[in-house]
């Protein structure tokens, strides 16, 4: 049983999650644009947000690229310069920091909508879920941290990062390589692929539209012809 | 030179009684869904007052409209490109609705189900966002009606800058006039600028401003890029909206809603042509004051032979051309000079325009000391002071306001001379520097104000979109098509109530049914 869980979690879960993502994203982007959006509550209310909502995006997102690079850079590509352990060192240090501001942010922000009416009032169900995964995700990893700190020779990571790059280069077995891990990186794994799974339903499809056109933009205006 | 057409907008301030009929009628036609209550595309301020929303107008506070760098760039108040990227987590700048105001209806079924009581019940103001009770309003789109509330806080009013402001205190000197204001579609708009997701356009066809509800993300930039504030955010679809300058109507060649239900017929509609090469030029004029004219140099003479080959050129419609020559708007802000930008120094180039407001000449005057200015009183003794009109209207530049209420004045002189003494007087004309003809046509434009005079509006030639002279496919592709609608209002699938990627919490309040309170007790 623990072995087809882990098969099933680990070998065949992130799949649904990743192919549910893309399909639902791209069905959501072309069929319903109009709910694409960020949506924000900041006309409602403001008290917190500016430090809150701040320490949040910029926490996630240097956590969330923190998490592409150091799980599918391949260990050719490091090993010349850094040892693995040195690698974990760097990638516990760089978690910490990030998640204390993330933690911080989130905290105001669940504040907020738990406790601000006008936040509260429109809140969706999705909005609150959402916000709490999020939050149960970072918690969780966080406690990695204190279990990373019990092996600092990198080997646990080389795994996990093995796992990762098996999956999305589609090649076999990949489970398997997290048979030994640590409850609480499965969790933190499970968890993270959820994420992924209900991301199209959520409002955090406006990551995929970060607007870096803007800054390509030649001038400032838009001039549209008929037609 | 690259000449465009643009529907530009006057409003006759001379003759605006403060009705808000086109308030409403833009309300029940744009605002009244839910999320969007609190916005008024059309608002009808009395002046001086702080406005809607409060202190719109001080760009120290909300940073709206453009700057000039050290080198003389344009550049958005609000911060460069990267500086508007960089506050797209928690936008510092953006108005809190508080600051336009909580939105709310009445709890009108308590007085049919009151108990008996010793006192009559009363129907309190609920939020129609948390569904509580609130003790009052505090703001709204017209708090300051004929100057309601102290001068103290009115005198806020920007438009006091460099005027001893006082004595309008007092009530033998008090003023007062209407201000309706609605999107400027701007030649230079800030809003365009600031919107990271290029969801904001300006039509070439047309230069009316529209944003794009599919391509809006939600970033809230143009809320604050836009100096008038005309830009608002629905807090339940999280896209901005803002006026459309009723675009279907317009492309029909019928006048927004706001000036066809105009009592007063204030408002007028009509065709400027205009060299879209020089904008930047005209917006980065170096002192504010030159502002207003160097946007008036940005328009073109529609009677030049050489504009009109050039805009045949450009693909402007010969129909086009022929409403730039009759365009009441032309006239009024080229040809005679009376109707100016609103806040020029914004530097957005507004293309929704207005005309000062004569308004009484002071008691001392009427006691027998009037300040004659020639055949004229003179207009700097009329109760609103000019250099308000001028920080309202040219950047501060009494000069064309004064000439322009002289003509204004003139008008009136001139054709009491002819209709009521019998006999006009020429040399009154002169000191305006106006012909008898000017003066019949700016008397029947402004004092007649016929429907067909106010609004000349050509259709939209969509047919022309195309490669030939008269694309078929253009012409009939939206033929028995959905019409307009929010979101996916036109959607060929069944209607549901709920939605898998997210179904809006508030409805609209016009049932006048109080929501139910957040978290159960209010």
């Amino acid at each position: 049983m623990a072995e087809y869980m882990n098969t099933f979690f680990f070998g065949i879960y992130p799949y649904i999650a990743i192919l549910t993502m893309i399909v639902g994203s791209v069905l959501r982007y072309d069929q319903d644009p109009y709910s694409w959006k960020a949506d924000s509550s900041q006309l409602l209310h403001r008290k917190g947000l500016r430090l809150g909502s701040n320490l949040f995006h910029i926490g996630i997102l240097l956590l969330f690229l923190g998490h592409l690079v150091g799980l599918l850079t391949p260990h050719w590509a490091y090993e010349p310069f850094i040892t693995a352990g040195q690698k974990q060192i760097l990638a516990m240090a760089a978690g910490g920091i990030f998640g204390t501001m993330c933690f911080v942010g989130m905290l105001i922000l669940i504040w907020r909508r738990t406790t601000q009416d006008r936040v509260r009032a429109t809140t969706k169900f999705m909005d609150m879920a959402i916000l709490l995964i999020l939050f149960v995700q970072l918690i969780l990893g966080l406690l990695t941290i204190p279990q990373s700190a019990k092996h600092l020779d990198g080997s646990s990571m080389i795994k996990l990062a093995e796992w990762a790059q098996h999956i999305v280069t589609f090649r076999g077995g990949a489970a398997e390589f997290m048979v030994e891990e640590a409850l609480v990186f499965k969790l933190h794994i499970v968890l993270g692929l959820t994420i992924f799974l209900i991301f199209p339903f959520t409002r955090l499809v406006h990551m995929v539209s970060v607007p870096f056109k803007y800054l390509l933009r030649s001038g400032y205006q838009i001039v549209r012809k008929r037609g | 030179m690259t000449i465009r057409a643009q529907i530009g907008m006057v409003l006759n301030l001379d003759k605006c009684i403060g009705c808000h009929t086109c308030s409403i009628t833009c309300k029940n036609v744009w605002t009244s869904r839910g999320g969007v209550e609190y916005a008024w595309f059309n608002n009808v301020e009395s002046k001086p007052g702080v406005g809607y929303p409060r202190n719109w107008e001080d760009q120290s506070e909300w940073k709206g409209g453009w700057e000039l760098t050290k080198s003389g760039k344009l550049k958005p108040k609000i911060g460069g490109k990267m500086g508007v990227l960089s506050n797209i987590f928690a936008n510092p700048d953006l108005p809190l609705i508080d600051d336009y105001y909580e939105p709310f209806t009445y709890e009108y079924d308590h007085l049919k189900t009151a108990k008996e009581s010793q006192t009559v019940p009363t129907a309190r103001m609920k939020s129609a966002i948390t569904g509580k009770f609130k003790e009052k309003p505090d703001w709204g789109v017209n708090w300051e009606e004929i100057l309601g509330g102290e001068f103290e806080k009115r005198s806020k009013d920007y438009n006091f800058d460099k005027i001893q402001k006082d004595i309008y205190g007092e009530f033998e000197n008090t003023f007062m006039m209407y201000l309706p204001r609605l999107c400027e579609h701007c030649l230079n708009p800030s809003c365009v600028a600031s919107c990271p997701s290029g969801a904001i356009y300006k039509r070439e066809e047309d230069g009316i401003v529209l944003i794009d509800q599919d391509k809006c993300r939600g970033w809230r930039m143009c809320v604050s890029g836009c100096p008038y504030k005309k830009i608002y955010f629905n807090w339940q679809s999280g896209k901005s909206e803002k006026c459309t300058f009723c675009y279907p109507r317009i492309e029909a060649g019928e006048p927004t809603v706001c000036s066809e239900t105009c009592v007063g017929r204030i408002r007028y509609l009509g065709v400027l042509l205009y060299d879209s090469d020089k904008i930047e030029e005209a917006a980065s004029a170096a002192d504010e004051k030159d502002l207003y004219q160097s946007q008036c140099d940005l328009f073109l003479d529609p009677h030049d032979p050489e504009v009109i080959k050039r805009a045949l050129a450009d693909g402007v419609p010969q129909s086009w051309i022929d409403g730039a020559q009759n365009s009441p708007v032309y006239k009024m802000a080229m040809e005679w000079k009376i109707a100016f930008p609103l806040h020029p120094e914004y530097r957005t180039l507004p293309m929704v325009w207005y005309v000062p407001p004569l308004s009484p000449v002071q008691s001392a005057a009427e006691a027998g000391h009037l300040e004659q200015n020639g055949m004229l009183p003179d207009v700097r003794s009329l109760r609103i002071p000019t250099q308000y009109l001028a920080n309202l209207l040219t950047a501060g530049d009494e000069e064309p306001v004064i000439s322009a209420l002289e003509r204004m004045m003139a008008m009136r002189v001139y054709m009491r001379g002819k209709t009521v003494d019998g006999a006009e007087d020429p040399k009154v004309l002169e000191q305006v520097g106006m012909s008898e003809d000017e003066m019949n046509d700016m008397y029947q434009l402004m004092a007649i104000a016929n429907y067909e005079d106010r609004f000349v509006i050509p259709t939209n030639h969509r047919e022309y979109a195309g490669d030939g002279p008269f694309d078929q496919e253009i012409a009939f592709s939206a033929r028995a098509e959905c019409g307009f609608s929010f979101g996916n209002g036109c959607n060929t699938g069944s209607k549901k109530s709920t939605n898998l990627f997210g179904t809006q919490t508030h409805a609209n309040t016009l049932s006048g049914t109080p929501r139910k309170p957040v978290g159960g007790s209010s």
